[in-house]
């Protein structure tokens, strides 16, 4: 089964990682792939370190990616960019928002939030796309769209129709949050 | 057919509407929550969220013996509250069929504790399927009923996180609308008393027979004869993380349905092969099976007991090989859930805190006070225990610990099993301090509505339960409302419970911060010219504060303007 692509979704609470995977799983299935995304409900939700996975190919086994399996890792923050580095595969791609968002050991002043992160990733040999995807979101209309800027990043790197992911906003998202979202992933696409 | 891309959980209620159920009840419990949320949008089949699983498995037997497929669904600790209908529904057996799913978490990623229902379907001595994808989530409900009708018993679906909550294809079909089956009275059937429920025993017994000849031959117990010289018996997730790290090396025995085991299909399985291993997450369930039946398989001498499976854990106990991967020198603070922004819970275990009491907790979001800087929380056992643990507690200690005590409880725990450990403290008279945490709704599980919010599952207008009005009816004298973003009259309302010469309730009264219906105000800033950099304001754990350069900064993105921070300023510097 060496053909099952393998993207690793990681975020904060709140931050929306839920719904990108949804957008890439349903895109996968209209591209005729077997499709499994494994979410994470409850307890973890509330502002932790949040991760979904997404796995896609002619037959897709486990709905969980385990370190050095993944193809890409696609983070929406850097402090979770970096814990899930080692998810990532050899020669595997990561794409990272910049932002940054203290965690709670950070906030009450237990740990501090480790500085040059990126240049460290991108000096392990790993195909690092940084994006600022929350000034993208805020261009397109709202900071919430930063998923979806964050998808647009990634779908650029990816041999899949623009028509495909497109198709897959407009089943994903509420009709009124349509056109922003479209405008998000074609500034995330061209970042 | 239509291809939708299904939770495991929103398969289940695809196969529930497609096997014409019509009565649906359930209490939320990650991770089974989504299937009765899924179900609720199926205008055919009437859905409800009980007061707690026990009422949702009576609701599901009643409707059984009323002519109509029912069902319910609950978290694994759920059927434990609900074991006492379930037992003896065992007995009664069905009319329409009756289906009851119970998702397990291994690993406890909203969970107090790791048990494996398997345990429960033997005790019970009830049939249980374990679906590995939301394909089979579907087919397996379907089939739960038929077997349901057929054998006379009701049927559990056992599902896990990863099971209800991994989307992947299924292909979806039209529902049968099933008549109303005839009610006819039975007492010897459907009165348990000792003289109907001793030959009903002797039944239970012989249908567990039956169905473990049935079991011999079900498609879902599935052979995958690879030609190997290891063979693999396992089920349910565990089988996909298998036949992820080894494809067709081996030979499989897929086990569809967890209880009762087959016999002769396992010892024929394992007959061909060289080594057998049972993969399965959680107990010895099918292994001891196995070893009863005089095999030597391998099994939890080599897989833990404990937490998740995956296909690296399965990959480097068969083969000892392991993907290469690299990580960063850095330390990574690690990141845990924390109360959101504007939680209103927050207020109240800051005032805790402060107080220094003992503090029995519950199980909800407010589990998360127990986390650091709040550190306010001594215990967590179940639903609704925090109050009938601080009356034993007080009981035990006596007067002074009764001054220095509370217990904390969400509405929708409350309702759960709250009130009954309430009436406990009235009735058996402990000067206990119960603190209702009202923020109208059920949090943790994602916003189900519940009997205090005044809408139902559907979001239509439903009756409303009083809180103050029940827990003055129980017996309680001292009933008091507050609200926890003021945070001078929670310290005042706690310090005079806790000195009161008789039990007394404070009901914590806000909506939680993510309800869409809820207006925030502006976000505050810290003025960095009045700011001294005391870190008072961080003592709340309100992941919007951080320090930079010695002083506090408020992100703008997160606050919601609750103004618990700024009570705590001396200098006045936040507004």
């Amino acid at each position: 089964m060496s053909e099952v692509k393998s993207v690793i979704i990681v975020g904060v609470g709140g931050q929306g990682t839920l719904l990108a995977s949804r957008i890439l799983g349903y895109a996968m299935m209209n591209e005729g792939f077997d499709v499994k995304v494994s979410e994470v409900h409850g307890m973890s939700q509330r502002g932790g370190s949040v991760v979904t996975y997404v796995r896609y190919g002619e037959k897709v086994a486990s709905p969980v990616i385990e370190t050095g399996e993944a193809d890409v890792v696609l983070a929406f923050e850097q402090l979770e960019a970096a814990r899930f580095l080692p998810y990532l595969k050899a020669g595997g791609t990561l794409v990272t928002s910049t932002q940054r968002i203290d965690p709670m050991p950070v906030i009450t002043g237990v740990a501090e939030y480790p500085e040059g992160l990126l240049e460290a990733i991108s000096g392990k040999g790993v195909k690092l796309l940084a994006v600022d995807a929350l000034s993208l979101a805020e261009q397109a209309g709202s900071a919430k769209a930063v998923n979806v800027v964050l998808i647009g990043a990634m779908a650029r790197g990816m041999d899949v129709e623009k028509e495909i992911w497109l198709n897959a906003l407009e089943h994903c998202v509420p009709g009124k949050f349509l056109e922003m979202n479209k405008k998000a992933f074609e500034l995330g696409y061209q970042a | 057919m239509e291809k939708q891309l299904l939770l495991g959980n929103e398969a289940v209620a695809r196969g529930l509407y497609e096997a014409g159920v019509r009565v649906i009840s359930s209490y939320p419990g990650t991770p089974s929550t989504e299937i009765t949320e899924a179900a609720a949008k199926y205008d055919e089949m009437f859905s409800e969220w009980a007061p707690n699983e026990k009422v949702a498995a009576e609701v599901a037997s009643g409707a059984s013996l009323g002519g109509a497929r029912s069902f319910c669904a609950m978290k694994h600790v759920g059927l434990n509250v609900a074991a006492d209908p379930v037992f003896t529904m065992s007995y009664i057996g069905v009319n329409a069929g009756m289906v009851l799913a119970v998702a397990d978490d291994p690993g406890m990623h909203s969970s107090q504790n790791e048990q494996d229902s398997r345990n429960h379907a033997k005790a019970a001595k009830l049939p249980m399927l374990e679906p590995a994808d939301s394909q089979e989530c579907k087919e397996f409900t379907k089939l739960a009923y038929e077997l349901s009708e057929e054998f006379d018993t009701p049927v559990i679906l056992r599902l896990c996180t990863r099971v209800s909550h991994s989307r992947s294809i299924v292909e979806c079909e039209d529902r049968t609308e099933l008549p109303l089956k005839p009610y006819e009275k039975n007492p010897a059937k459907n009165v348990m008393l000792p003289a109907f429920a001793k030959p009903k025993h002797v039944a239970v017994e012989q249908r567990l027979l039956k169905l473990t000849e049935w079991a011999e031959k079900a498609g879902i117990n599935c052979v995958e004869d690879h030609g190997a010289k290891v063979s693999i018996i396992t089920s349910g997730i565990s089988y996909q993380y298998v036949k992820e790290a080894m494809g067709d090396s081996v030979n499989y025995l897929k086990l569809g349905m967890a209880y009762p085991l087959p016999e002769k299909l396992i010892l024929d399985f394992a007959a061909k092969a060289e080594t057998v291993y049972v993969v399965e997450e959680l107990d010895d369930f099918i292994e001891t099976h196995c070893k009863k039946l005089g095999l030597s398989v391998i099994g939890k001498e080599k897989f833990p007991r404990c937490g998740e499976f995956s296909q690296k854990i399965v990959r480097k106990l068969l083969t000892g090989e392991e993907a290469e991967s690299v990580s960063l020198e850095q330390q990574i603070p690690v990141r845990p859930p924390v109360m959101c922004c504007g939680c209103p819970h927050r207020g109240v275990f800051y005032a805790l805190k402060r107080e220094k009491v003992y503090v029995s907790g519950d199980i909800g979001c407010y589990t998360l006070g127990a986390s650091a800087p709040l550190n306010a929380m001594d215990s967590c056992i179940c639903m609704g225990a925090s109050v009938s643990a601080l009356h034993g507690y007080n009981k035990a200690r006596g007067a002074e610990a009764e001054k220095k005590s509370v217990a904390v409880i969400g509405d929708s725990t409350f309702i759960h099993s709250g009130v009954t450990s309430l009436i406990d403290i009235a009735y058996n008279r402990s000067n206990s301090v119960v603190i209702i945490l009202d923020n109208s709704i059920t949090g943790m599980t994602g916003h189900q509505q519940n009997p205090t919010t005044g809408y139902n599952i559907k979001g239509d207008p439903a009756a409303a339960v009083d809180l103050e009005a029940l827990c003055r009816a129980v017996g309680i004298g001292r009933v008091r409302v507050v609200d926890p973003y003021d945070l001078k009259a929670v310290t005042a309302a706690l310090k005079e419970e806790l000195q009161a010469e008789e039990p007394s309730v404070i009901i914590s009264r806000r909506p939680c911060a993510l309800l869409k219906y809820v207006k925030h105000s502006a976000p505050l800033k810290a003025d960095p010219e009045k700011c001294i950099g005391c870190k008072a304001c961080m003592g709340i754990g309100c992941p919007a504060i951080s320090m930079r350069g010695g002083k506090a900064v408020i992100d703008a993105t997160q606050c919601v303007g609750c103004g618990v921070c700024t009570s705590l300023c001396a200098k006045n510097a936040i507004a």
